[in-house]
């Protein structure tokens, strides 16, 4: 790309040549500071739970407490990532294809969980839906119980993981060729068989990658999740706070286990959205 | 291009019942009907409005219950204001070295060809996949006292974790990929043309990089440091795990706010929850007008 093959290259180099300066010096800081700050951290978190070996970890991660916890973080998780998926679609597609007032206001608004901190979030949520709060108050007579229940720790999820959904949908959704829908239309689909067998199967990789995104935050998330959640174990303690718990209890092994369960579960993810996009370019061509 | 609605076709449309008042234009065969589009941008708006707006004007509605006096009693307390400037601090030696790293990295991984390229731009990613808590975690099994350097820190009476350098160490992982994730698609898509020109004429490598980079990505630049700055402030799960919780010394706003809310505090959580929420808002505001302004100098890549 850069510089023009010599007559003879070589069959294979480390890096093709180029006229800029500074590779070396850029690349080795970088180097050494990622395995500063991330590679070592994390290979001192995979070696001390090489050292309890596969029968150790086993035992750990299937203590009942344990395994409590991770399944009420995995499958709440999905349910929140699973109602992202489908409201999140739906925003992107109102804030793509139509135009109304503070449009702009409400697109901005969709960053907002990013940049509001995990604890703001957190003690705001709970005051909201707490029974005496702004919502929670309205359920309370009806009998729903949201804050310090599974279902207060689903609120948190959805807030956490919406922008995912919205942004992965968002451009591609914007990128989306009109004329297949017109096309569509002319061979005489009714508007909504073309937005469900035309639109929609096109922007499956990115709902499904904005998903796994937002699950795999989902999974991860602790301070926005643990002031609503209650925290009783076995029944609303999520996989983060037990990491916490162990900690204070001086169990490392403990929290080690769970740690590298949930790093395992994090790899997997960045692997299935890196074949999500792959077979996305293949069949469409566009991520 | 697609952003411009889709004209509708001119086609004989049958006489309309004089009852509709408007000229009623022609739906076009690519838009739903008026009955559909409100409805779903009435569902958008009220999802939006329930799961995230509320959530902001609970922040302040709460921080003021009790009148701005006892607002303001919040921030005499040296306790908070010891905080403000622990997570000032923190922030302040963070954010320029990831910024450092950012463009170190960008700059090796853009610019140039080589082998594990593909890896080492995943690997940059990598502390976003990891959960807050663990982030926390791998530091307290490096430097803690039962960690594999803990007896040698112990020896030479240095203290990482529970201390600021620990608060310090888990920011960075967290914030880690902000500024390079930025710089790397904008620098690629611009490739290596005009900083040859400029060494063609016989500018050094780094004028060149001064002059002819730089400029290009500011605004990129802008933004991945803007966001980066936004979590280095507000992180709170892996702070929470190496700080230890001393009130005054180890303590960053975001775990104040835990700390006064565990002590029924609400009104002086919600009054520091509140200047986070202020500092999310302004990020959120300097982030749509650079998106506005700046949308293409800022590349392709809106996706975090």
């Amino acid at each position: 790309m850069s510089a023009a093959a010599p007559a003879r290259a070589p069959w294979f180099r480390l890096r093709q040549p180029s006229a800029l300066p500074g590779f070396c010096p850029t690349l080795g800081f970088a180097l050494l500071y990622l395995s500063l700050i991330v590679l070592i951290p994390l290979g001192a978190l995979v070696l001390r739970a090489s050292g309890l070996g596969l029968d150790g970890i086993w035992q750990v991660a299937t203590s009942p407490r344990v395994r409590a916890a991770l399944e009420v973080s995995f499958g709440v998780s999905l349910a929140a990532a699973a109602v992202n998926s489908v409201f999140g679609l739906l925003v992107a597609w109102v804030l793509t294809r139509y135009r109304f007032p503070a449009r702009r206001l409400l697109d901005a608004m969709v960053d907002l969980p990013f940049a509001l901190p995990t604890a703001v979030a957190g003690i705001s949520l709970a005051a909201i839906w707490a029974p005496n709060g702004w919502i929670g108050g309205l359920l309370a007579p009806l009998g729903i119980k949201v804050a310090f229940t599974p279902l207060g720790i689903f609120v948190a999820l959805v807030f956490v993981g919406l922008p995912f959904v919205v942004r992965t949908v968002q451009p591609v959704l914007a990128d989306l060729d009109r004329e297949t829908e017109e096309a569509s239309a002319s061979l005489g689909a009714t508007r909504r068989q073309t937005v469900f067998r035309v639109v929609l199967p096109s922007l499956l990789p990115a709902i499904l990658t904005g998903f796994a995104l937002a699950f795999g935050r989902a999974v991860g998330e602790y301070g926005s999740v643990i002031f609503i959640a209650g925290n009783l174990p076995f029944r609303s303690e999520i996989a983060p706070l037990l990491i916490v718990i162990k900690l204070e209890e001086f169990d490392y092994q403990g929290a080690t286990v769970i740690a590298s369960v949930m790093l395992a579960i994090a790899f997997l993810l960045l692997l299935t959205i890196n074949l999500i996009q792959a077979w996305s370019r293949r069949r469409f061509g566009h991520v | 291009m697609s952003d411009a609605p889709a004209r509708p076709r001119a086609e004989p449309q049958p006489a309309r019942p004089r009852a509709v008042t408007r000229p009623a234009r022609p739906r076009a065969v690519t838009e739903e009907t008026t009955l559909t589009r409100r409805l779903l941008i009435a569902t958008a708006i009220g999802f939006l409005a329930l799961f995230v707006m509320l959530p902001l004007a609970a922040v302040f509605v709460e921080a003021l219950r009790r009148g701005l006096d006892h607002y303001l009693a919040t921030f005499s307390d040296p306790d908070t204001q010891a905080a403000i400037r622990l997570t000032l601090l923190v922030a302040a030696i963070s954010v320029p070295l990831n910024m450092v790293f950012g463009v170190a990295a960008a700059w090796a991984i853009a610019k140039f060809e080589f082998v594990g390229k593909s890896l080492l731009t995943t690997l940059v990613d990598l502390p976003f996949s990891v959960s807050p808590v663990v982030s926390g975690l791998v530091f307290v099994l490096l430097f803690g006292a039962h960690g594999l350097l803990g007896p040698w820190l112990e020896a030479h009476d240095l203290q990482i974790v529970f201390a600021v350098p620990g608060i310090v160490l888990a920011t960075v992982f967290v914030t880690f990929p902000f500024v390079a994730r930025e710089l790397i698609p904008l620098m690629q898509e611009q490739g290596t043309s005009e900083e040859e020109a400029a060494l063609t004429l016989g500018a050094s490598g780094f004028r060149t990089f001064l002059t002819v980079t730089l400029p290009n990505v500011k605004w990129a630049l802008l933004y991945g440091v803007l966001l980066c700055n936004a979590r280095a402030m507000g992180e709170f799960g892996a702070v929470s795990v190496v700080s230890g919780h001393v009130r005054g010394l180890t303590n960053t706003m975001p775990l104040h706010v835990e700390i006064l809310y565990n002590e029924y505090d609400f009104v002086g959580a919600f009054a520091v929850a509140s200047l986070l929420a202020g500092l999310a808002l302004v990020t959120l505001v300097a982030k749509s007008v650079l998106e506005w302004r700046f949308g293409d100098a800022l590349g392709q890549s809106r996706l975090h």
